[in-house]
């Protein structure tokens, strides 16, 4: 499994690269215009990124955060999710950017190659800002009644949660 | 929503400190924690740009289109409910295979696209069609093929294995789309008429 995730990039980057050349597209053009995009991403996200480590950080060193995981740990207990990433499971459908913020620091205090990181890594990649997508969907369309599709989207959500800590488990043993 | 969940954690930070007495600290923290902020952007830059650059080859090189092609009958599956020819259905594909390749800025107008297509072919005004409803809960899912920004992420954190994430971001984003699109029908179903 761990060979796989090792083979995937190279795989990409030929079958991309390839399809390219055979296209006869300026592939190194192309690669420069969206890298430029890449760097204007990153940019893009600095600021809120800034604000929301920086509140982050405060919470937690002023032991509020470890207040929300002392709350929530019969739960967690129960689901078999590390305390550490709790908080990123409740954040994660509300706010992308607070999200990211928080999977940084829980990687910075207890490592990318943790435990906890690693599930956070995953939770980061495998879900999305689930009240932001619909709320951007929704009201491009003047939609106001959703009917089941919250519920839908915030099972979903807590599927991939759950599954995020399972798999790991599973996976990194 | 932001707004409170910022201020909230300022706030209640400031709050706790006070009690606690470790309001030095905090401060320390806010400090240390812009910088940080920081410093986690600039070990992003690298990979980001690398991939972003990869992947707008395979946006040039049609790669993108022709993956959409591929993944046509899958969607005849999921949305039987819609025309042949209907101009939803390759919005809605282009959308999920920006998103599957991570092309996040190019998948959001994709999406609208593709909602507003469906909206025409929906009954009602205000209301969603179980079309609309199945396509956002798949978008809310988020299925991608390489989670670009957490691996960057990782390895600005000196991770010594930043991309062995990625198989098991596959099965969670697996398992969470089935239970999505499996809850979405059953409610579909259950709510009649569309």
């Amino acid at each position: 499994m761990k060979t796989i995730s090792l083979f995937v990039i190279p795989l990409i980057c030929i079958i991309i690269i390839s399809y390219g050349f055979i296209k006869r597209v300026n592939i190194f053009e192309a690669f420069l215009e969206g890298a430029a995009e890449g760097v204007a991403t990153v940019i893009r996200i600095l600021p809120a990124l800034v604000g929301l480590v920086a509140a982050i950080a405060m919470f937690r060193t002023s032991g509020a955060l470890n207040f929300i995981i002392e709350l929530l740990s019969p739960i967690t207990r129960i689901l078999g999710v590390p305390d550490e990433v709790m908080p990123l499971a409740l954040l994660r459908p509300v706010s992308g950017s607070g999200a990211l913020a928080l999977v940084s620091d829980i990687l910075s205090r207890f490592g990318a190659d943790s435990e906890a990181g690693r599930i956070a890594s995953v939770m980061m990649g495998s879900t999305e800002t689930t009240f932001y997508t619909l709320c951007v969907y929704f009201g491009s369309v003047k939609i106001t009644d959703s009917r089941y599709t919250v519920f839908a989207a915030l099972c979903a959500d807590i599927a991939g949660f759950l599954a995020s800590c399972w798999v790991c488990r599973f996976f990194f043993s | 929503m932001i707004n409170y969940i910022w201020a909230g954690m300022i706030f209640v930070s400031f709050l706790f400190a006070a009690f606690s007495g470790n309001l030095e600290s905090v401060n320390a923290s806010l400090v240390s924690g812009a910088q940080s902020a920081v410093e986690m952007a600039i070990g992003l830059l690298g990979l980001m740009c690398f991939w972003s650059g990869l992947l707008e080859i395979a946006k040039k090189s049609g790669l993108t289109y022709k993956l959409s092609k591929i993944l046509e009958p899958f969607m005849r599956f999921l949305f039987p409910e819609l025309k042949k020819n209907s101009p939803a259905i390759s919005a809605m594909l282009m959308n999920m295979v920006a998103n599957f390749l991570g092309l996040s800025n190019a998948a959001t107008p994709l999406g609208l696209k593709a909602m507003e297509e469906l909206n025409k072919e929906n009954n009602y005004r205000k209301r969603a069609s179980n079309a609309m409803c199945l396509f956002v809960v798949i978008n809310t899912a988020s299925v991608t093929l390489i989670p670009t920004t957490v691996i960057a992420m990782r390895a600005a954190a000196h991770s010594n294995e930043p991309f062995s994430i990625i198989v098991p971001v596959w099965i969670c984003s697996a398992i969470s789309v089935t239970v999505g699109i499996t809850l979405a029908k059953i409610m579909a179903k259950r709510g009649g008429i569309r």
